[in-house]
């Protein structure tokens, strides 16, 4: 029985989000709050995991009281249990603090049931970071395995699991003990559509909810803000790419041009 | 292992939620299943919600739900190609409380309206399409979705499906709708500012107005227009019979950029920028249209019991009570344990009584009327326009020549008595 545990975020739809061009900043409130995409790969592989070598998925996120709808929706995706942590203490965190707290979390919720693999997605859509998932197996001192696109086996008894990591140019096989983090790639399975019961299931469900004073042993100086030494100096938009060259004229006319200006810059193709 | 539940209902729209609400208050465990990816994701209509029927469900809810604008006064236009003949009713009784009715944008609405009954404890799913129903041994015991493991059961369900209600038609209680059974509307939402609106419109600051447009705002086709004032966005848009626009060979949207682009339209619109677009069937059929309601172990409320009032652009306050009827009589099935079509009828017979089945029954022939003889859109209100232009343009032309002049306008001494005849006509349909 594999007890796993996946770290995830609400985050605004950054698809369709809106900048605040004063502050270069994301107007939150200009977007629906959805299920970080990444974090949605990591459930559906947790419970694909949990349906070939049986066992448990929680699911963990720290946040506001809305946050619980990204916590239903994975329990629509199969997940057993979910837990949250929310305060004003976490509020303001960095990825630093942010992995400080969901290691309290993730120890509270070990000493209940041993966790055998932490499963987080590769990043948030919106901090584009990827630091929180090292960060919590660095704490946990357990091995961080980062983008995960497939994992082949899981042996619980001999203790060991193995992973196709992606890397530039192809994949590299893995073999960690046990337990492990992975970090997840969007490639390493879809979604499936989830089944009536969950949805169900999930329509009732209420996560164990808990504030800084339910976890154990936290140093308050390295939550929230206090315990964020990131420092944002300057934020700015990226600079709209430029507008390419339209070509004009017939076909042939077209061809011609193109194969002229391909020869002209053909350093931007090696 | 599929789950049974008290009451299924199919939809979360204004009557499917309703009835939800209602039930999941009387303590019934109610499952509300709904398409879209949240309610009111879906779900269409021209604007004006009703306070009255709203209230008897959930007292003083303005208050609390996202509205646009307490609608202080309504003005109809009669329109030819270029003139209007207006009249309007504004009353300041509308801009307080009790109000008479809002502005609502349906997206915002029914999301709040459905987080109401999840607050009474309906349990909501969305992202759910209800296929058709179980039915054994000639009853309805449950649904089949959509989904993996997707049959759920219950002692009764509520097809709370809209104006299509294949669930319905599934069963046989309609046929296909007919062309002239149903309308086809499609609108705009128009960005614009506040302070631009209130001007615009002669509103004090949060006031509304709404404006129904007649004749040529539909090109003469049997329908109307509407222009409603949201809070910081006007609705425009056009709804016709579909069999005008099959007769007239023209394309829904073809008739939105004309009443957009008409000469006592687009004043109102400058500047505006439009932010969505919809379109969405309506039930226009009325009384005689109205389909079985109630079988063994199902109701069917709202749209898809074709409950709209088109004359007076009544709809989701029908469906509100329709839906909270429907609750009052499962409340009472369910004291009996008997969910027999027998018990069920009650519902129908409820629905007869009230508003609803009295103000179908009063404009039954109304709309077939005016869809049979179109002289009334096409001929009539350009006449009027006529008359109110003559006696109002002063040219030095006595009145009595003026009166004696639109007189003559209406044509020969047959046309004169025809057009008598078909007031009275229009009287009795509409009396």
């Amino acid at each position: 029985m594999l007890h796993i545990v996946a770290c995830i975020k609400q985050v605004p739809d950054t698809k369709i989000i809106k900048m605040n061009p004063k502050t270069n900043t994301m107007d939150r409130a200009s977007a629906p709050a959805i299920l970080n995409p990444y974090d949605a790969h990591a459930v559906e592989e947790a419970v694909r995991l949990k349906k070939r070598y049986g066992g448990i998925v929680s699911v963990l996120t720290m946040g506001p009281p809305p946050a619980v709808k990204a916590i239903k929706k994975c329990i629509e995706l199969g997940a057993d249990e979910g837990y949250m942590i929310s305060d004003r203490a976490f509020a303001g965190a960095d990825t630093l603090a942010t992995s400080y707290a969901l290691t309290k979390a993730l120890e509270k919720i070990a000493k209940h049931r041993p966790i055998d693999l932490v499963i987080c997605g590769k990043m948030t859509i919106d901090g584009d970071t990827g630091q929180v998932g090292p960060g919590i197996a660095r704490r946990l001192n357990i091995p961080p395995l980062t983008g995960v696109k497939k994992v082949v086996e899981i042996n619980k008894e001999k203790g060991y699991a193995i992973v196709h990591r992606k890397l530039e140019d192809g994949y590299e096989v893995l073999q960690s003990t046990l337990p492990c983090l992975f970090a997840v790639e969007k490639d390493i399975n879809d979604i499936s559509f989830a089944p009536l019961p969950n949805m169900i299931k999930a329509a009732r469900y209420q996560p164990t909810i808990w504030a800084v004073d339910d976890l154990e042993g936290v140093d308050r100086k390295q939550l929230g803000l206090k315990g964020s030494p990131t420092i944002v100096s300057k934020v700015w938009a990226p600079p709209k790419p430029q507008g390419g060259q339209l070509l004009e004229g017939g076909a042939p006319e077209q061809v011609k041009q193109l194969l002229s200006i391909i020869f002209t810059k053909k350093e931007l193709f090696q | 292992m599929s789950e049974k539940f008290d009451c299924i209902v199919v939809g979360a729209g204004p009557a499917g939620t309703a009835c939800a609400y209602e039930l999941a208050k009387a303590g019934v465990n109610v499952l509300l299943l709904e398409r879209g990816e949240y309610p009111g994701s879906k779900n269409v209509m021209g604007g004006v919600l009703y306070r009255q029927m709203m209230e008897d469900i959930i007292p003083e809810f303005y208050k609390e739900a996202p509205i646009e604008r307490p609608i202080v006064e309504q003005r109809f236009m009669m329109m030819d190609k270029e003139s209007a003949l207006t009249f309007s009713y504004k009353g300041l009784e509308w801009a307080r409380e009790p109000y008479n009715n809002f502005t609502v944008l349906r997206a915002k609405f029914d999301q709040w309206f459905a987080e109401k009954a999840v607050e009474q404890g309906a349990l909501l799913v969305c992202e759910t399409v209800a296929l058709e129903c179980i039915v054994e041994n000639g009853r309805v015991v449950g649904v089949r979705t959509d989904r993996p493991d997707g049959d759920v059961y219950a002692d009764v369900v509520v097809l709370a499906d809209g104006v299509n209600s294949l669930l319905a038609k599934q069963l046989g209680f309609h046929r296909e709708w007919r062309p002239d059974e149903v309308a086809l509307a499609t609108m705009e939402i128009l960005k614009l500012d506040k302070g631009v609106i209130e001007d615009r419109f002669n509103l004090e600051p949060g006031q509304g107005c709404t404006i129904e447009l007649f004749g040529d705002a539909t090109k003469g086709i049997l329908g109307t227009g509407f222009l409603y004032t949201n809070k910081d966005s006007l609705s425009i848009g056009v709804g016709t019979l579909l069999s005008g626009l099959i007769k007239h060979k023209i394309r829904p949207y073809e008739l939105l950029e004309y009443v957009k682009n008409h000469p006592m339209i687009r004043p109102y619109l400058q500047g505006s920028e439009p932010i969505e677009y919809l379109a969405h069937l309506i039930p226009e059929g009325g009384y005689h249209s109205i389909p079985k309601v109630a079988g063994n172990g199902v109701l069917v409320v709202g749209d898809a019991a074709q409950l709209v009032n088109a004359i007076h652009r009544e709809g989701s306050n029908m469906a509100m009570t329709s839906g909270r009827l429907a609750a009052e009589t499962i409340v009472m099935a369910k004291e009996y344990n008997d969910f027999s079509e027998g018990m069920l009828d009650q519902y129908r017979m409820k629905l007869m009584e009230s508003f609803i089945g009295q103000d179908l029954k009063k404009y039954k022939d109304a709309t077939h009327h005016f869809d049979k003889f179109p002289q009334y859109f096409e001929k009539y209100i350009p006449m009027l326009n006529r008359a109110a232009s003559q006696m109002f343009t002063v040219d030095g032309t006595s009145k009595w020549e003026k009166q004696k002049k639109i007189w003559r306008d209406i044509g020969s001494v047959g046309e004169k008595f025809k057009l008598a005849r078909d007031v009275m006509k229009a009287w009795r349909v509409m009396k």
